[in-house]
């Protein structure tokens, strides 16, 4: 992960000191609400429906077992015991109190960890695969690029009062998209053409209310020039991005309104200017920043599937299933990454305990060189796992209830908190999620089904990337009443795809029904091999449409 | 005679502010140093470059383009912030002092507040008129919140990792 050097904890440490001012001025009435907002807001800071909402950075959602330890510690000191992981692979706090911010940012600070960014209509943090530097398909390590952007946005004094807000993924993975750059402001594609590398840049994705895929605006840039073609599109959408109308704001709606070709002329011309200009980068200065992450020390020694492990997934019928569920296969022969998915039934996707912070610190230190990683799925993955050493840590994950082997099927569904939590939401997600994992709770028929991605937001805002679902779950409200409406087709795997809206709205107590019915059409109609998606793709909207509202069944 | 920060410290200031509406109900432009709205400014064009004492206001949507020609005649450009979470100003004050090398002042109007100095500072803004209902030596410690930037600015276009 990405190694801080003394400046890094100085700006930190200033930072803290600025919102610790901050908020003394806002409690002394100095600053009104209004102007309060942005500050606490590119702290990380909303004002949520029971309480504050603090949404920590996680970089490339990289964690040492001591940031492990101290989000644990601050869950347990100025939270009621748990966070929860976010889609951008984040870490929330749901109660913290207004006045303890500035402790927590300052312990926070102690650990290299921050919230610089994470809300605002402003630069958020930059985000790639969850399995950067460890998958084998990836063309080269995307996480010094991120890097360098993630610079370059920090406190950028032109970029801090966009229209609005302003998320960018970087993906080095030739023919998918982890890093859901299609749905991003910006998406960065690294790409290796002639001998060169270079991005391939797309501009005005993003999901929320609008939900679209992103158009090519620079089809090749070479790598000197990454920084000058990010500033020059940040300039274009600065200047003219919606400011009258915040559901028209997002880069999108410039870009759709504008056309990708007009939208491309305007960049190229501020481009122009930039080009060859003092943010160029040089060779040298990439290799410094790849330098600046520590590389595990792995044993080079080691090879895939040793005696070991071929033994225990021969003689234990459960490690054998979670091994070909939850572990994913390393660049590094000998060592696997593995995949804790914090979907117990009951409690919403993507939390943890301080305790269970505590313990993954322990595994992490035990079996994966101390670091362990956030997803955008809402789980924890221990990323480099030596391949002899994963049935001892499957006991372990087993009995701390981490081993359950479902990662990618039904039951690991993307959630946001929805609207228990939040105060933006029509509806509410986190018992939806439960009822489904109540009703789906037989793991052989799980594994029959596949994967399946479910995804549920309790609004618009679509923080559980409903979208992107192959069975979306909207939350939405009609006259105080809440509903769900289901979309089905949406894609975040191998594409970036919007799904498609299945019709009217359900009533809570329908979805798990009409999801059962869904699942059924499937498993009559797949032919052998075929994933949900497949099936759906080959027969399109309407035999699902007319399963999900049939009377008779 | 009115406060405003200049070069990073408290000064009295001599010029006034007409906006469209300011300035419909004078008869005639005051004498004096004045800020005038582009489209006055577009206007009058030539009479007001031989003063000298003239000065033009961007408002947001009017870009430094439109004054590209007139620069050099130009001792000052403001721009107005209406309110202060529309960031086009930012965007048009670093144009003007990195696209266009404008060596005048750049004065900040409007709903310029304490927190937001240090980022209009780094984009090329060196003047800051302060709203009239915020005392002004506590806005001047928003110039100095950080010692550390990652990126370039008008001021040293060098990232950190070139400064050496």
């Amino acid at each position: 992960m990405y190694v801080y050097r003394p400046h890094d904890k100085q700006l930190l440490n200033e930072r803290v000191a600025q919102f610790r001012d901050q908020t003394r001025r806002f409690l002394d009435g100095q600053l009104s609400n209004d102007e309060f907002l942005p500050l606490r807001l590119q702290n990380g800071l909303y004002i949520q429906r029971y309480a504050p909402m603090l949404r920590v950075s996680v970089p490339y959602g990289m964690l040492s077992s001591t940031q492990l330890r101290m989000l644990g510690r601050i869950a347990r000191e100025w939270d009621k015991g748990y966070a929860h992981v976010s889609t951008r692979q984040n870490i929330q706090y749901n109660w913290p109190d207004l006045e303890d911010v500035p402790d927590i940012l300052a312990a926070l600070a102690e650990v290299e960890m921050h919230a610089i960014q994470t809300s605002g209509n402003c630069i958020r943090n930059v985000t790639t695969d969850e399995f950067a530097g460890i998958n084998a398909a990836e063309i080269e390590d995307p996480r010094p690029w991120c890097e360098i952007i993630r610079q370059w946005a920090t406190f950028n004094p032109e970029f801090a009062y966009l229209p609005r807000k302003f998320k960018i993924a970087v993906n080095a993975v030739p023919d998918a998209d982890p890093a859901l750059i299609g749905v991003h402001d910006i998406g960065v594609q690294i790409v290796h053409r002639g001998g060169e590398t270079g991005f391939q840049v797309l501009a005005g994705g993003g999901l929320g209310r609008t939900p679209m895929v992103g158009e090519v605006i620079g089809d090749f840039v070479p790598w000197p020039h990454l920084l000058s073609y990010l500033e020059a599109i940040l300039r274009v959408y600065n200047k003219y991005g919606n400011r009258d109308n915040k559901y028209k704001a997002r880069i999108k709606i410039l870009v759709k309104a504008l056309g990708a070709e007009k939208f491309r002329a305007l960049t190229e011309a501020e481009f122009a200017e930039l080009k060859d200009g003092p943010m160029t980068l040089t060779a040298e200065e990439v290799d410094v920043m790849r330098g600046h992450f520590s590389e595990p020390a792995y044993d080079p020694s080691l090879t895939n599937r040793p005696a070991a492990l071929e033994q225990a997934l021969a003689s234990n019928k459960a490690f054998n299933r979670w091994f070909h569920t939850n572990v994913t296969a390393h660049r590094q022969p000998g060592y696997a990454a593995v995949t804790l998915t914090l979907k117990k039934t009951g409690r919403a996707p993507g939390d943890l305990t301080d305790e269970e912070f505590d313990a993954v610190a322990d595994l992490a230190d035990q079996f994966s060189f101390a670091e362990a990683r956030t997803t955008h799925q809402q789980n924890i993955v221990l990323g480099d796992v030596r391949q002899d050493q994963l049935f001892p840590l499957w006991e372990k994950l087993d009995a701390l209830g981490f081993a359950t082997p479902n990662l990618k099927l039904l039951t690991d569904m993307i959630a946001c908190p929805g609207g228990d939590f939040c105060s933006l939401a029509n509806a509410k997600s986190i018992p939806i999620a439960e009822a489904i994992q109540r009703h789906f709770d037989d793991m052989d028929y799980l594994h029959d089904l596949g994967p399946i991605d479910v995804n549920i937001s309790g609004c618009m805002n679509a923080c559980g990337h409903h979208h992107i679902g192959h069975i979306g779950i909207l939350g939405v409200d009609k006259k105080g009443r809440e509903y769900y409406q289901i979309t089905l087709g949406g894609r975040g795997d191998k594409v970036s795809k919007i799904g498609e809206k299945l019709g009217p709205s359900f009533d809570a107590d329908q979805v798990v029904p009409v999801i059962a019915r869904l699942v059924d059409l499937y498993v009559e109609q797949r032919k052998p091999g075929e994933l949900f998606i497949d099936t759906y793709e080959r027969l399109g909207i309407e035999p699902f449409k007319e399963r999900a509202y049939a009377t008779d069944h | 005679m009115p406060q405003i920060i200049k070069d990073g410290a408290i000064v009295e200031d001599r010029w006034q502010w007409l906006d469209a509406e300011a300035l419909a109900a004078q008869q005639a432009l005051p004498e004096g140093a004045v800020i005038v709205p582009l489209a006055y400014w577009q206007a009058h064009r030539d009479s007001l470059k031989a003063r000298g004492d003239v000065a033009v206001c961007l408002e947001p949507g009017e870009e430094p383009v439109a004054l590209a020609d007139d620069l050099a005649d130009l001792p000052m450009v403001a721009i107005h912030f209406p309110a202060f979470k529309d960031g086009r100003g930012y965007s048009y004050a670093r144009e003007l002092r990195t696209r266009y090398g404008f060596k005048g002042e750049i004065r900040a109007l409007g709903d310029v507040l304490r927190d937001q100095l240090f980022y209009l500072q780094r984009v090329g803004f060196n003047a800051f008129v302060i709203r009239a209902d915020r005392d002004i030596h506590d806005a001047l410690n928003g110039l100095k919140d950080f010692s550390v930037t990652y990126q370039g600015d008008v001021h040293d276009p060098r990232p950190i990792y070139r400064r050496h």
